[in-house]
């Protein structure tokens, strides 16, 4: 047995060390990704690991679980207390150590059994033990709170239960350390909520959890320690027992600056209404008599910005998109109106011709080209503002795209950099100034900020304030409470397919949204 | 960046013309070594030309299909056989007028791949089987007009229009003049717009190539046209076919390069979903890549049917796996969105160039298929691997 490092801490609980990274440092052609950093994780606590994006907090946990295999950094890593040196992620999943990454790594057409055993079969090699498989499965779902059976397919879950999925897999590996990269970033609150609750259960069972996480609400309420990361190296370490976790002083470590209001101010100037939408109502678009937004009616103004808040879930997305050309779902009824006048968009190019544009929630998936340079990017969407009788002056293309992303301070070496090169914060000003640059009249934001750091919401929000400065109207749809409270003008909840609520931004507080939704709840459930 | 940086950018970039070329060299040395002519004979060249027409037709449509999504068809050279067929009844058996029957035959490529692209396009079925399908069926169509015959020989005022030489009936001295003026003419166009379009960059204050290696890749490109034109001046002339191929490379790279349904056929390749959302109608994009590629299909098979004066029922035999692999060889992404028509050309000449010193060479036609096969592998082996080095670095 190696020695204990052990330490009396004051509410006189034996600490025991149960990994320690010492002076990792990684460097990238070009870049020192991690310098000299240090970590200690107690046996069976949270730790937090927070810092913006491209801080290295991703980088030391793929070296931590053998992605970056042992040789290509400095330093050393000891498991309790023994030196581990892992080329692989089977080294260290052998070792205990389990990473969930934020992409979830499931196979959509198999069922969850067969997931949650994926390259560890039950049985032997050339018979698969099924009936062992799937009540193990069963097992460990309990676990993780899902009452699905393990002979579902994947396909058939939310993404809230595939990431529960997930985890209830890394169990299946006799886990030691658990760590969850942005677990909760396609998550709804009450979902988040769920998720870190189970963090807290499996502390109860001695399982140790690292997380890394943006949300820094989610990361007070869940970590016992906090170790805050910038440029590659360790700032700080925070303690639950010793400090009050304030979110102020946890941004001002990550930024190197105190964002004394994560909210750019703005002086509001509403104009008469520009865009109205009326009794909206939409089918799935595969099962005909299912409602997915039903009889929804409002309206915006120029110089405005509306959030719909609501659960994941509630038929946001599918309600913009669905008003964007009938891009989503089979359209039943209602009316669209700009300003005052009706308007048909029943295709998406009749939507951008009407100057709307929707800016989509999944910018990998539905948004950007990703092997294609920033300017095609840019571009595609109003492709004719570039070209004369269908022939593109490439010169002239240069130059928007390279206004356009100035303006929006896209960092990258040049407009010609591929997407795929650029971080997640950036991607997301790509995608946006694609659209700024179809010159829109009214947008519809779909989470404009999701899974990027504190410092690029800052500046997608500066970009927000600047659109409606120009008399533009803004939608926006966003599951986090904070940023709907911070940036609207006005917010509309909507639950279950339907408009719940209505309320500015001086009346509007976290409580009385979270009331809304519950009391229609409570109506549905009723009728 | 440093200067050995940028060179090896260079090589990176050009990889493939840089293969073409050893490959090239490395036939020369062997035929040369034998004392069994040359690869860079008059003739070679020009038979060279003639030869792999189709190749690069076809690529070209090819090369459409595979950027909407690595999507191929199958069903070329089946198509090649039919349309060979409706021209040897019209031309050879009712005599009908040479014009109207390659207008009649481009039509009924355009409908064959217009058939093929809306059940690919609209109806959404996956292009492998429905050209799968294509490819039986027009093989079939093309058997019962031919009643399993061959047709021959064409007359020679529709021959003239693929197989001859320009300028034609001259003497040997004007024929090379001529045909290197062409060339000199071709460069020197060349020149101008290089120069006048860095000048217009300059202007108006955008970043360029620099100078020196602007120079080195005009006398590098110039020296090569200058060398096959007087090559061909050599022989009989300018190819009539090899103006017809001019013709659809420029075209088509134009048309990929800088035009707005071009760019829609990368963004579809690309991210499909993205496309959509950004108004872009992608069903019109699929359909239109297919019913082009019957299109070109029909050029191939006019072509052909001059070049070997018979409309035969196994003509275009296995033509589609030429023209896909020479966009593969050229550099095209099997899960489409990137590639161009260039590369697509510097694949066919590639697989041309391999035929042709292989044969040369006397080398069995059945080792000749092995060595294509490992080639074709070997090079888009190479192509995915230098790319992952890019990317690492």
């Amino acid at each position: 047995m190696p020695a204990c490092y052990c330490s009396t801490t004051e509410s006189n609980q034996l600490e025991k060390i149960l990994l320690e990274m010492q002076h990792i440092t990684k460097r990238f052609p070009g870049v020192v990704a991690l310098h000299d950093v240090n970590l200690q994780i107690v046996e069976g606590e949270i730790h937090a690991i927070v810092g913006e994006n491209g801080a290295g907090k991703s980088t030391l946990m793929n070296i931590l679980s053998g992605i970056y295999p042992s040789g290509t950094y400095e330093g050393t890593i000891q498991l309790e207390g023994e030196t581990c040196a892992f080329h692989t992620i089977k080294e260290s999943e052998r070792q205990g150590i389990i990473i969930i990454h934020q992409e979830l790594a499931l196979v959509p057409y198999l069922t969850i059994g067969e997931n949650m055993f994926l390259g560890n079969e039950r049985g032997s090699y050339f018979s698969i033990d099924w009936d062992e498989t799937y009540a193990k499965a069963d097992k460990q779902l309990k676990i993780v709170g899902l009452e699905e059976s393990s002979r579902v397919q994947i396909k058939d879950l939310g993404i809230g239960k595939q990431q529960l999925v997930e985890i209830a897999k890394a169990l299946a590996k006799n886990v030691k350390i658990l760590i969850l990269d942005e677990p909760t970033a396609s998550l709804n609150d009450s979902d988040a909520r769920k998720l870190l609750d189970l963090l807290f259960e499996f502390k109860k069972k001695g399982v140790t959890s690292i997380l890394i996480s943006h949300k820094l609400n989610e990361v007070s309420y869940v970590a016992d320690r906090i170790t805050v990361i910038r440029d590659g190296e360790v700032i700080t370490t925070l303690d639950k027992q010793k400090h009050t976790f304030s979110e102020n002083e946890i941004i001002k470590a990550m930024v190197g600056r105190s964002l004394t209001n994560r909210f750019p101010k703005r002086t509001s100037n509403i104009g008469p209404v520009s865009f109205e939408v009326k009794n909206w109502t939409v089918n799935h678009p595969i099962y005909e008599g299912r409602r997915i937004c039903e009889n929804i009616s409002f309206n915006l103004r120029k110089g405005e910005v509306v959030g719909i808040s609501g659960l994941m879930g509630a038929g946001r997305t599918e309600l913009a998109m669905s008003i964007f050309g009938h891009s989503y779902g089979q359209f039943v009824e209602g009316k669209t109106f700009i300003n005052g006048k009706e308007v048909v968009l029943n295709t998406i190019k009749s939507a951008i011709d009407h100057k709307i544009a929707y800016v989509t929630e999944d910018r990998k998936g539905n948004g950007l080209i990703l092997n294609n340079p920033i300017i095609e990017n840019t571009t595609l969407s109003h492709l004719k503002a570039v070209s004369r009788h269908q022939v593109i002056d490439t010169d002239l293309e240069y130059q928007e795209a390279k206004r356009i992303s100035d303006t929006l301070k896209t960092k990258c070496s040049s407009v010609r950099d591929e997407v795929n090169n650029l971080s997640g914060g950036n991607q997301q000003k790509v995608l946006i100034g694609k659209w700024i640059f179809a010159e829109p009249e009214i947008l519809l934001l779909d989470e404009p900020t999701r899974g990027i750091d504190v410092g690029a919401k800052y500046e997608i929000y500066c970009i927000i304030n600047q659109l409606v400065a120009e008399g533009k109207s803004v939608l926006i749809i966003s599951s986090e409470l904070p940023e709907i409270l911070g940036i609207c003008d006005r917010i509309y909840v909507m639950n279950e397919g339907r408009i719940v609520g209505e309320m500015l931004q001086e009346e509007a507080t976290q409580e009385a949204i979270m009331q809304c939704i519950m009391q229609s709840h409570k109506g549905a459930n009723l009728n | 960046m440093t200067k050995s940086g940028n060179i090896k950018n260079i090589l990176k970039k050009n990889s493939m013309l840089i293969a073409l070329l050893s490959t090239m060299l490395l036939f020369q040395i062997l035929i040369s070594s034998r004392g069994i002519g040359s690869l860079f004979a008059p003739a070679n060249i020009s038979n060279l030309i003639s030869q792999n027409a189709y190749v690069v037709i076809l690529a070209s449509g090819m090369l459409l299909c595979i950027l909407t999504g690595g999507n191929i068809d199958l069903s070329v050279g089946s198509i090649v056989a039919l349309v060979g067929a409706v021209a040897g009844t019209l031309i050879v058996n009712l005599h009908m007028n040479i014009f109207v029957s390659i207008i009649i035959c481009l039509l009924v490529g355009l409908a064959i791949g217009a058939w093929q692209g809306f059940w690919i396009a609209y109806v959404r079925i996956p292009p492998f089987i429905v050209t799968l399908a294509g490819m039986l069926l027009w093989r079939g169509v093309a058997l019962l007009i031919l009643n399993g015959l061959t047709i021959s020989p064409f007359p020679a005022n529709y021959q003239k229009y693929f197989t001859s030489f320009l300028p034609a009936n001259a003497s040997s001295e004007i024929v090379f003049t001529v045909t290197l003026i062409v060339g000199i003419l071709i460069c020197l166009v060349y020149l101008v717009y290089t120069f006048f379009d860095r000048y217009k960059k300059t202007k108006k204050g955008y970043t360029v190539e620099s100078l020196p290696s602007v120079i080195i890749r005009l006398i590098l490109i110039c020296g090569a046209a200058l060398f096959v034109f007087s090559l061909l001046g050599r022989h009989k002339g300018i190819p009539v076919v090899l103006i017809l191929l001019a013709a659809i490379v420029l075209f088509y790279s134009y048309f990929t390069s800088r035009t707005v349904p071009g760019r829609h056929l990368y963004s579809l390749g690309g991210n499909e979903k993205a496309t959509k959302l950004s108004g872009i109608n992608t069903n019109r994009v699929l359909f239109f890549a297919y019913a082009n590629m019957g299109f070109l299909s029909a050029v191939a098979a006019l072509v052909c049917v001059a070049r070997f004066n018979s409309a035969t029922p196994s003509a275009g035999d296995s033509y589609e796996l030429d023209a896909i692999g020479s966009c593969f060889i050229g550099g095209a992404s099997a899960y489409g969105g990137t590639g161009t028509i260039g590369g697509a050309v510097i694949g066919a000449i590639f697989m041309g160039v391999m035929n042709n010193g292989m044969s040369i060479l006397g080398i069995d036609s059945n080792w000749q298929k092995a060595v294509k096969g490992t080639v074709l592998l070997a090079a888009v082996v190479f192509d995915v691997l230098s790319k992952k080095r890019v990317k690492a670095n």
